[in-house]
C-alpha cells in the first residue's frame, strides 16, 4: 500500500491542490455570505487555510518512505559529486569496467569448461578409463580394443562401458556431389545410451549395427544442417563415405558436441575394424567411457579393471601392454590441459580486480580527505555516522555499478573472442554468459563497491573526525593515520602488481623461447595440404603410388616451386603415432622389459631434401624402394643416440611388429639405410626418436609439402587445381602454411602470455597512478611544512629527496612483498614454462627495474613540484 | 510556522481522525464541510488546522476507512467528497469506546462529576 502511495504521490499532490482550491472557494463564498468584500473574503480564506505549500509538503513526506528518500538523496548527491570531477569518475569507472569485464569473461570460460555439469544424464558418474604404464609419469594412454573387451566382460564395478575412436572419411552424396573430407568418430553401439543421449531424429545404433562391414551412420547436427540443409528426409537415406554406401539412421541433437565440435558423423566401432585389430592388445587408439554403478566406489571399480589389465600384461610380456589403468571424470577429461592456464588467468584477473578496488579506494580516500571539513560539519549538525558512511559508499556504488555494466558489455565481446582464439578449449558445451554469470558479476560489483567505499568511508568518519574542526589545516596532523592507510593500500597494490609482472615475464619468456625454437626443418614459405585416396578407387599400392608420383612430378614442374615432398606429416604437427621395435642384431630383451618405441613417419625419396632435414649418414630412399622392395627405414639422430650408442646403425635391421607388410606378414624386418637430423614433433617438447618408412610402400593418405620461392598461400589454388586435374573427386583438406601449423601450436602459449602481460601492464599503470596520487596528495598536505623548511634554509634538492623517498618507501615495501609472494605463486604454474624457471634472474631483474623506473617516474613529478614551491606563498597557504 | 499551535495539534492528532469519521456519519462531505462541521459542532472551540486535515483525510483513505470521489459542492464547484466505509464505521466504534474510557478515566482523576457517570 505504501508503495502505491509512493508511486501515486504526484497524482495525489495534484488532487490535493484541487481540494485546496475547493476549500478556498468555499470559504471565500462563506465569507462573502457573511458580508465581506470579495478581496477581504479571499484574504480571510487564505489566512484561515494557512500555508498551502506546507500542507502539500507534509502530505508528500507522508507518502514517501523515509529510508528510500535518504538513499535517493545519497545517490543524487554522489552523482553530483562525481559529475563535478568527470576526469576522476571516468578513470575510476573505466578501471572498474576493465577489471570486472575481464573477471566476468574468465569466469564464464571457467564455468563452462570446469564447473558446469556436462549435459549428459547423471554426468557425475561418467568416467574415462585409460591405460597406464607403470614407472613413467602418470599418463593417460589410449586403450587397445582387446583390453576394453576384457574390461567390459570381466569387471562389475561399472554399469556399462563404451568405446570410441577418432576416424575420418571422404563424404560424398549418392549423386556424386562435391567431395568433402570430414572428421568422424567410431563408437560402440551402447555409447549414446550410456551417455544418456537420445538422437534428435531417427534412432540410435543397435547391437546388430555394431558389426564389421555394417554401413550405418549417425550425423551430428552441424553436418545435418550444413550439408543436408536440415532436411529430415535424409534419415533412412544414403550417403557415401570413402566411396561406400552408408544408411543414415539418426541425427544427434544440436547440443551434442562430444568429444569436440569437429566430429561430423559417427559410425559404429567395429564397422571398419578388422577382427585382428579388435584382438590386438597393443593397438592403442581408443577411448573408454564408463558409467559407475551407484553402489560401487570409483576406487573399487578401477581396482577391478586394473587387476584384469595386469593379467593381460602378464599374458603378453613382449607386447606393449600396460600394467595398470587410471581414470578421471569425464568433465576433467574434457577440460584436460586447459585447466591450468585457465586457473592461472582467473587468478591473474582476480589480482587485477583487487588492484582496481584498491585503486578506487585510494582515490576515494583522497577525496575523503578533501571533504574532511564538510563531513565534520555535517556530523556536528547531527548527522549519524551510518548516514555519512552511506553517503560515501553511494559514490563507490555508483562507480562500481557503472563500471560493472560497462564490464558486462565488454565481457560479452571478450568472451566470444576468447572462446574463438583459445584453441583446444573443450567445446562439449557452448560457452556463453548466462544468468548465474551475470549474478556473479553483480555480486563482484557490489563486493568491489563495498571494499572500495568502506575503507575510505570508515577512515574519514571515525571518532577523530571532529578534530578536523578543532585543528587548523596548517598542522595537518589529523591526516597522518589516513596517509598511513593510503600507503598500506599502495604497498598491497604494488605487491600484487609485482606478482603479476613476474608471472607475465615468465610466460612471455617461455613464449619467446618457444617461438625461436628450431623445429629442425625449413619453415618459411612452406605450404602443406592433406588428401586421402578413397580405398575403392585406389585399391592397390601401385595405383596409390601412381597418383602420388604423378602429383609430385606436376607440382615440382610448377614455376616458383623450390621443392615438393610427400609424407604423412611434417614436424610440428603433433605426436601422431609410435611403433614398438627391437633391433634384430641386438641381444633379445629380458622378460618384462619394455619394448623401445619411436615415432613412425612416412616419407618419399625427396622428402628430406625438400624440407631441409640434413642427412647425417647413409642415404635417403630411392624411387626404386617401393611396394615389395620397400623394407628400408631411415632413423633420426636421436634414435641412434638412444638405441645405437656408439654403434653404426647403417645396415642393421629393425623388427617392427606393428608394421608387417600386407603381402608378407612374416617379413617385418626393416633395414636402416640412413640417419637424418632431429625434428620436433611439437614445439616445446623434447625431440623423440623417429623412424621414417618409405611412403612408396603404398599409402592412401598423404600430406603434400611444397617449398615455394614466394608467399606460399598464393600456391594453394593452383595446387588444388593440379590435384583436381588428376582426380576431380578427391577432397583436399587443411591447406596450411608451416608457420600456421607451428603458430597454431603456439597460439595458447602466446594467448596466456599476452593476456597475463596485458593484466600486468594494466596493474602497473593502476599502481603508478596510485603512487602519483598519494604523493601529490602528500605534497599538498605538507605545503606549509615544506615552506617552513625552506624558510629555515633547506635546499631544493634536499626537499626533492625527502619527497621522493616518502613516495618510494611504499613502492620498495611493495616490491619486496611482491617478490616473496611471487616465489610462492609462480611455482604453481611451473609446468607451463618452457626454457625458464620461477626464479629466472632475467625476468626478476626486468620486473624490479621496470617497477622501480615506473615508481620513480610516478613520484618524481609531485616531488619536483614540492621542491619548486615558493616559500612565502607556501607559508601563506591555509 | 505556527509553533504555538503545535502542542494542540499533537493532542488532537489521535482525535482528529475520530472526529472526521464521526462527521462523515452524517453523510458524505468534502474537506471544507468537514472542517466547518467540526468547528460548528464544537461551538467554535476546536479549530481545525488545514495543515493536518488534508494529510489526515489521505491517511484515512489509505487505511480504507474512507473512500473518496469527485463531485459537485453545494455551490456547484468540483470537490472531493469523502464517504465512510464499513471498515471506517467499525473503526469509529472502536475509537469512540476508547475515547469514552479515556475521558472517563481522566474525569475520575480530575474529580469531575462527568467522570462518575
Amino acid at each position: 500500500m505504501s508503495w502505491m502511495r509512493f508511486l501515486h504521490r504526484k497524482r495525489s499532490d495534484s488532487e490535493l491542490q484541487d481540494e485546496i482550491d475547493t476549500f478556498l472557494t468555499e470559504e471565500t463564498a462563506d465569507n462573502e455570505a457573511r458580508g465581506m468584500s470579495p478581496d477581504e473574503a479571499r484574504r480571510q480564506a487564505r489566512l484561515k487555510f494557512g500555508n498551502a505549500q506546507k500542507v502539500r509538503e507534509s502530505l508528500w513526506v507522508q507518502n514517501t518512505p523515509q529510508q528510500l528518500a535518504g538513499i535517493a538523496r545519497d545517490v543524487r548527491y554522489a552523482f553530483r559529486t562525481l559529475s563535478r570531477t568527470p576526469g576522476f569518475s571516468i578513470i575510476a569507472i573505466a578501471v572498474m569496467a576493465l577489471c570486472l569485464g575481464a573477471a566476468t569473461s574468465l569466469f564464464t570460460l571457467v564455468r563452462s569448461v570446469l564447473l558446469r555439469p556436462l549435459p549428459f544424464r547423471d554426468a557425475a558418474r561418467l568416467v574415462m578409463v585409460y591405460e597406464h604404464f607403470r614407472g613413467g609419469e602418470l599418463s593417460y594412454h589410449p586403450v587397445a580394443p582387446a583390453d576394453f573387451y576384457d574390461w567390459r566382460s570381466k569387471t562389475h564395478g561399472f554399469e556399462d562401458m563404451a568405446v570410441w575412436r577418432y576416424d575420418g572419411y571422404n563424404l560424398t552424396g549418392v549423386r556424386n556431389e562435391l567431395p568433402e573430407s570430414v572428421p568422424a568418430a567410431a563408437g560402440s553401439s551402447n555409447l549414446f545410451s550410456l551417455l544418456g543421449v537420445q538422437p534428435a531424429l531417427g534412432r540410435d545404433f543397435t547391437e546388430a549395427d555394431d558389426q564389421r562391414g555394417s554401413a550405418v551412420v549417425m550425423l551430428t547436427w552441424s553436418v545435418f544442417e550444413r550439408r543436408f540443409a536440415g532436411n529430415a528426409k535424409i534419415v533412412g537415406g544414403q550417403i557415401h563415405l570413402d566411396g561406400r554406401r552408408y544408411t543414415v539412421v539418426g541425427v544427434l541433437p544440436s547440443w551434442f558436441k562430444y568429444p569436440d565440435d569437429r566430429i561430423q558423423l559417427w559410425v559404429t566401432y567395429k564397422a571398419n575394424a578388422s577382427p585382428e585389430m579388435l584382438q590386438h592388445h597393443d593397438w592403442h587408439g581408443s577411448y573408454v567411457v564408463a558409467r559407475l554403478r551407484p553402489d560401487v566406489s570409483l576406487a573399487n571399480a578401477i581396482a577391478q579393471v586394473g587387476a584384469v589389465q595386469y593379467q593381460n600384461h602378464l599374458l603378453y610380456p613382449h607386447d606393449p601392454v600396460a600394467e595398470d589403468v587410471v581414470s578421471r571424470s569425464l568433465n576433467e577429461d574434457l577440460a584436460g590441459d586447459v585447466k591450468k592456464p585457465l586457473t592461472l588467468m582467473l587468478s591473474a584477473v582476480g589480482c587485477m580486480l583487487l588492484i582496481g578496488c584498491l585503486n578506487v579506494a585510494n582515490l576515494l580516500v583522497a577525496r575523503g580527505a578533501a571533504r574532511q571539513k564538510e563531513v565534520a560539519i555535517r556530523s556536528a549538525l547531527g548527522a549519524q555516522r551510518a548516514t555519512l558512511i552511506r553517503g560515501q559508499i553511494a559514490e563507490s556504488i555508483l562507480i562500481c555499478t557503472a563500471g560493472g555494466l560497462g564490464g558486462i558489455l565488454l565481457s560479452l565481446g571478450a568472451t566470444r573472442w576468447l572462446a574463438k582464439t583459445w584453441k583446444d578449449l573443450p567445446t562439449a558445451q557452448s560457452i556463453h554468459m548466462d544468468g548465474s554469470v551475470i549474478a556473479l558479476a553483480c555480486a563482484l560489483m557490489f563486493t568491489a563497491a563495498l571494499i572500495a567505499g568502506l575503507l575510505p568511508a570508515l577512515s574519514t568518519t571515525g571518532k577523530s573526525m571532529l578534530k578536523a574542526l578543532e585543528t587548523s589545516v596548517r598542522t595537518g596532523s589529523s591526516s597522518v593515520a589516513r596517509t598511513a592507510l593510503r600507503k598500506s593500500l599502495l604497498t598491497a597494490e604494488i605487491g600484487i602488481t609485482v606478482v603479476l609482472l613476474v608471472a607475465a615475464g615468465l610466460l612471455l619468456k617461455s613464449f619467446l623461447g618457444l617461438r625461436s625454437v628450431n623445429v629442425g626443418c625449413v619453415t618459411q614459405n612452406v605450404l602443406t595440404l592433406n588428401y586421402g585416396l578413397p580405398g575403392k578407387k585406389y585399391d592397390t599400392a601401385e595405383k596409390q603410388n601412381a597418383f602420388n608420383e604423378a602429383l609430385l612430378a606436376r607440382v615440382r614442374a610448377m614455376p616458383g616451386v623450390r621443392g615438393a615432398a610427400l609424407g604423412t606429416t611434417v614436424p610440428g604437427t603433433g605426436y601422431w603415432g609410435t611403433d614398438e621395435f627391437t633391433v634384430k642384431e641386438h641381444p633379445p630383451l629380458k622378460a618384462g622389459e619394455h619394448l623401445p618405441d619411436a615415432l613412425s613417419r612416412w616419407a618419399d625419396p625427396g622428402y628430406f631434401s625438400a624440407l631441409g632435414i640434413p642427412l647425417v649418414s647413409g642415404r635417403f630412399f630411392t624411387s626404386d624402394e617401393r611396394v615389395a622392395r620397400s623394407y628400408k627405414v631411415i632413423v633420426s639422430r636421436r634414435f641412434v643416440q638412444q638405441y645405437f650408442a656408439g654403434d653404426n646403425p647403417i645396415g642393421k635391421h629393425l623388427h617392427v611388429p606393428g608394421r608387417a607388410h600386407d603381402g608378407a606378414p612374416n617379413l617385418v624386418d626393416w633395414e636402416i639405410v640412413g640417419v637424418v637430423g632431429d625434428t620436433l614433433y611439437q614445439v616445446g617438447k623434447e625431440p623423440k626418436a623417429t623412424m621414417y618408412f618409405p611412403i612408396l610402400e603404398g599409402r592412401s593418405g598423404a600430406m603434400l609439402v611444397v617449398h615455394t620461392a614466394t608467399d606460399p598461400l598464393q600456391f594453394s589454388a593452383p595446387l588444388e587445381k593440379q590435384i583436381a586435374s588428376l582426380d576431380p573427386e578427391l577432397p583436399v583438406s587443411d591447406v596450411l602454411t608451416m608457420n600456421q601449423i607451428i603458430g597454431a601450436s603456439l597460439v595458447n602459449a602466446s594467448l596466456s602470455a599476452t593476456l597475463v602481460l596485458a593484466f600486468a601492464v594494466l596493474s602497473l599503470i593502476l599502481a603508478s597512478v596510485g603512487l602519483y596520487g598519494v604523493l601529490s596528495y602528500l605534497t599538498t598536505q605538507r605545503t606549509s611544512e615544506l615552506g617552513i623548511r625552506m624558510a629555515l634554509g633547506a635546499q631544493r634538492d634536499q626537499l626533492l629527496k625527502l619527497m621522493l623517498m616518502d613516495g618510494l618507501r611504499p613502492a620498495l615495501f611493495g616490491l619486496g612483498l611482491g617478490l616473496v609472494m611471487s616465489f610462492a605463486a609462480t611455482r604453481i604454474f611451473q609446468s607451463m614454462l618452457f626454457g625458464t624457471k620461477p626464479l629466472d634472474p632475467v625476468v626478476l631483474s626486468g620486473v624490479i627495474a621496470t617497477l622501480l623506473a615506473v615508481a620513480v617516474l610516478a613520484c618524481l613529478v609531485p616531488a619536483w613540484r614540492a621542491s619548486r614551491i615558493n616559500p612565502t606563498q607556501a607559508l601563506r597557504t591555509e | 510556522m505556527g509553533k504555538s499551535s503545535e502542542p494542540q495539534n499533537e493532542m488532537l492528532k489521535g482525535t482528529l481522525d475520530m472526529m472526521i469519521l464521526r462527521t462523515l456519519v452524517g453523510g458524505d462531505a468534502h474537506g471544507h464541510t468537514i472542517a466547518k462541521v467540526i468547528e460548528r459542532t464544537s461551538e467554535e472551540i476546536l479549530e481545525v488546522e488545514q495543515g493536518s486535515l488534508y494529510p489526515a483525510l489521505h491517511r484515512l483513505e489509505d487505511r480504507r476507512w474512507v473512500s473518496s470521489y469527485w463531485g459537485a459542492s453545494e455551490n456547484n464547484r468540483k470537490a472531493k467528497f469523502y464517504r465512510l466505509t464499513a471498515e471506517g464505521r467499525k473503526q469509529l466504534v472502536r475509537e469512540t469506546s476508547r475515547w469514552r474510557q479515556m475521558t472517563r478515566a481522566i474525569g475520575l482523576v480530575m474529580g469531575e462529576e462527568g467522570g462518575a457517570q
